[in-house]
């Protein structure tokens, strides 16, 4: 919407439509929030850009895009023990490079308070797994709120932020995908805004912060007796909520956006049982849940992802010798994907067979899959074109995180092994170990070399490994949103001088770095080549502004004019190179086989000329808007 | 008010976010409940992007269930055949943009691309009804969303809900020459025939 970042800044209680990403905002505003961090990755980018629709100078609090999860956490809890709220927000991978330091806080005495926003991702809908992050609240002895909807998670926030600073102890708001960008109508409150007290209020006597020996253990003994303190108020939360059916033979518990799901379900369900809907999942509310069982013949748990309230609640009745008929995972698949009203369909008719009626399964599309891929103009495609030419059928590629993953698929299948962000330097060298006969080429985007690529690197140079890195540098975080990093000229609050990837590398003790522009391919074929003869870790910089980006702010400009190719039908030969090999997305055939270029799709990079050996792709002089040729 | 579920489909870069976001804001403006939850992040890269909106439902999931949607709008032609199967109901509508953005399959030559035809055959199949709309004069293809807009607007295709709510909507979310020109092929579209 037009002017959010006043909306959110507003004095007086409001209602209005948003997603659960920009409710959180409002409600780090009317909660008092100092310093805010975190690294992009969906599901929460969204979070950041409600934060920057307000301008730097009017954010009531501090804000930046750190580096990486791990020091996005540390900034956060440095300025929290300093007296600050802080909250950190990251998506679900995120927490697993910030985990050294996030399973620390649990320990800590937190004067400031501060709020870890979780983004999980059911369905793995952006991300490499769909790990379950309610393990970490076990393991980090942190209490975790679960919010279902927008409404809940601006209300739990609320709720997470005072208990935080009452308790000083962290506090995590665990969201999922579909909640982050779930949208509803939310009243929120209004605003007192408190002057800032500015005071380092860090008091190591507070502590003890060093938690090494036998402090460790002492801290380790605070923290479970804290844990066991919100259990108490974890029991009396209006966030539990009991929907009563009149139903003694059936009872489900759950949380969060499976809930909902379950609502949706049980509207024209053939029975329906009492719902026990858990506001915290960390530290659970066992009297509640006992009384639950108590009064229930059969209780269904239903949870997203991994049975991690099904066991304690089946430990709990064991406990207290309860004969309820506890139902948990029934199959594998229960394990797997988000739970969407079909599932949760099929889920409670494994339990309970009949007790709702199944849609009739739709038929499969006829049609193959549309998986995501490089822009029209994206350099990576230029990059990725030249090198394949560089490579023999059996070299090795590793990918990275990023827009550069999209190599993966066909045509191009550049990059055909992935852990994490940056990973590839260390997979590479591994790879080039015992191995004489088959050249390692590693991926990174600029974005992730400052976030986990330096080690790798180091450990490159160190160790004498043999392999090629190749930087897909375009300047911004491109896949997430385009966010600034170190290397792109400005942070969150204004200009700052870019880092120099090669003075970076020339530091690390790289000898050998090369930057090419991606679209000149000759080039850049011509130094992977180079790169690839030599001896030990070679850089290649493949260097094109994210296109997309670059696009959309030249449409923004005055008088800007898109250009475009065009198929020179006399000459084209149907080599295909442009479909089958380049395969940008513009290039399409009609029902004769002919290429057209796609005129809302191509936006005049000219990328392609290059790639076409009998010189049939042209820029187009005559301004035009439509089509060239056409499939329907 | 009755429910009223639409499934918005389309290829990451055609402007379904906006157009969901407008719809929403139309039935808000009109009294209308209404949750709805959009495909965010790597699949906007070029890939399938959807969009759910519930009008009615309060306390329940924004997800349209599979083969429930009353409404499914389609910016592009084989999007519009996936929606077809995977979330149409039977006796619904189904408004497609008549354009089509090949995937890799189509523009390898593996598949064909639907034809329009094609697609109102499968229509008829499923006892969907079809609307297929090409403007032949539209100057800036990033409007097409606005091109079904109009239509949705003019053959009243989402009950409780009007122009004026439409363009109050818009008002909310654009401002200046965007703004200006949105309006524009929205109000051609509802004069046309």
């Amino acid at each position: 919407m037009k002017a959010l970042g006043k909306t959110l800044l507003g004095r007086d209680p409001f209602e209005e439509i948003v997603i659960g990403n920009t409710a959180l905002v409002r409600a780090m505003v009317e909660s008092n929030v100092r310093v805010a961090t975190t690294y992009p990755g969906s599901p929460t980018p969204e979070i950041a850009s409600a934060i920057l629709s307000i301008p730097a100078a009017e954010r009531p609090f501090y804000f930046e895009y750190s580096t990486n999860e791990k020091v996005a956490t540390e900034v956060a809890f440095g300025a929290s023990i300093n007296g600050h709220l802080s909250c950190v927000f990251f998506k679900s991978v995120g927490l697993n490079v910030a985990a050294d330091s996030f399973v620390q806080l649990g320990l800590m005495e937190l004067p400031g308070g501060m709020i870890i926003v979780l983004g999980d991702d059911p369905g793995a809908n952006s991300s490499q797994n769909e790990q379950d992050n309610r393990h970490y609240t076990r393991l980090s002895c942190i209490p975790a709120f679960e919010p279902a909807d927008p409404r809940e998670a601006y209300e739990m926030f609320l709720e997470g932020a005072s208990l935080s600073v009452l308790r000083k102890m962290p506090v995590i708001i665990r969201l999922t995908t579909h909640v982050c960008h779930a949208k509803q109508k939310v009243s929120f409150g209004g605003w007192d805004p408190v002057h800032p007290d500015r005071t380092p209020r860090f008091d190591p006597d507070k502590g003890p912060y060093v938690p090494i020996a036998g402090d460790a253990l002492a801290l380790k003994r605070r923290s479970l007796a804290r844990l066991e303190e919100i259990r108490t108020y974890s029991e009396n939360s209006p966030f539990n909520v009991l929907t009563d059916n009149g139903n003694r033979d059936k009872g489900v518990i759950t949380a969060g956006l499976p809930f909902l799901s379950l609502m949706d379900v049980l509207e024209e369900a053939h029975e329906r049982p009492d719902i026990l809907k858990l506001g915290m999942i960390h530290p659970i509310p066992r009297s509640l849940i006992r009384h639950f069982l108590e009064t229930h013949r059969e209780v269904k748990v239903l949870e997203e992802l991994d049975d991690v309230l099904e066991k304690e609640i089946k430990a709990l009745a064991y406990d207290s010798r309860q004969d309820t008929v506890i139902h948990g995972k029934k199959e594998l698949e229960d394990w797997v994907g988000e739970y969407t009203p079909d599932k949760v369909a099929r889920v409670l008719n494994n339990t309970w067979p009949g007790l709702v009626d199944m849609l009739e399964a739709p038929e499969r599309s006829p049609l193959a899959p549309r998986p995501p891929q490089m822009c029209p103009g994206c350099g990576h495609r230029s990059a990725f074109h030249a090198i394949r030419q560089a490579l023999k059928a059996e070299d090795i590629t590793v990918a990275d995180i990023g827009c550069h993953t999209l190599g993966y698929l066909p045509p191009y299948r550049m990059g055909q092994v992935l852990l994490s962000m940056g990973h590839s330097t260390g997979t590479g060298s591994g790879l080039s170990l015992f191995n004489d006969e088959r050249k390692v080429v590693a991926f990174i985007g600029d974005s992730t070399l400052f976030h986990a690529g330096l080690p790798g690197i180091v450990n490159a140079v160190f160790n004498r490994h043999n392999l090629t890195l190749v930087v897909m540098e375009n300047g911004t975080t491109a896949m997430t949103g385009h966010q600034d990093h170190p290397g792109s000229g400005a942070n969150a609050n204004g200009p700052v001088e870019a880092l120099s990837i090669e003075a970076l590398l020339e530091g690390l003790g790289v000898k050998s770095i090369r930057r090419v522009d991606t679209y000149s391919q000759t080039k850049l074929l011509q130094a992977v080549r180079e790169a690839l003869e030599e001896e030990g870790l070679s850089v290649v910089i493949a260097s094109h502004p994210c296109m997309l980006k670059f696009t959309r702010e030249q449409r923004r400009k005055e008088g800007y004019s898109q250009r475009k190719v065009r198929i020179d039908q006399d000459k084209c030969i149907r080599v295909m190179e442009c479909i089958s090999e380049f395969a940008c997305p513009s290039f399409q055939r009609d029902r004769d086989g002919n290429i057209f270029v796609h005129p809302e799709l191509c936006i005049g990079d000219a990328s392609c000329i290059q790639t076409c050996p009998t010189h049939a792709i042209v820029l187009d002089t005559e301004k035009k808007d439509s089509w060239e040729g056409e499939g329907s | 008010m009755r429910r009223f579920d639409i499934y918005l489909t389309g290829v990451g870069g055609q402007g379904i976010g906006l157009l969901s976001e407008v719809i929403i804001r139309a039935g808000d403006h009109a009294g209308l409940p209404v949750s709805g939850v959009d495909t965010h992040g790597l699949a906007q890269r070029g890939g399938m992007v959807v969009s759910h909106v519930r009008f009615g439902a309060l306390r329940t999931t924004p997800l349209v269930r599979l083969g429930s949607a009353d409404l499914v709008i389609a910016l592009e032609i084989s999007e519009a055949m996936r929606a077809l199967h995977s979330h149409a109901r039977p006796g619904g509508t189904l408004v497609f943009y008549d354009t089509a953005w090949q995937t890799l399959s189509a523009r390898l030559g593996k598949e064909s691309s639907p034809s329009r035809e094609d697609l109102e055959e499968a229509c008829r199949k499923k006892q969907v009804r079809p609307i297929g709309i090409r403007k032949e004069d539209l100057q800036d293809h990033r409007m097409q969303n606005m091109v079904l807009l109009g239509r949705i607007t003019r053959d009243e295709l989402i009950p409780g809900i009007g122009k004026e709510h439409y363009e109050k909507a818009m008002d909310d979310l654009m401002a200046g020459s965007m703004l200006e020109a949105n309006l524009k092929v929205f109000r051609e579209m509802l004069e046309g025939s």
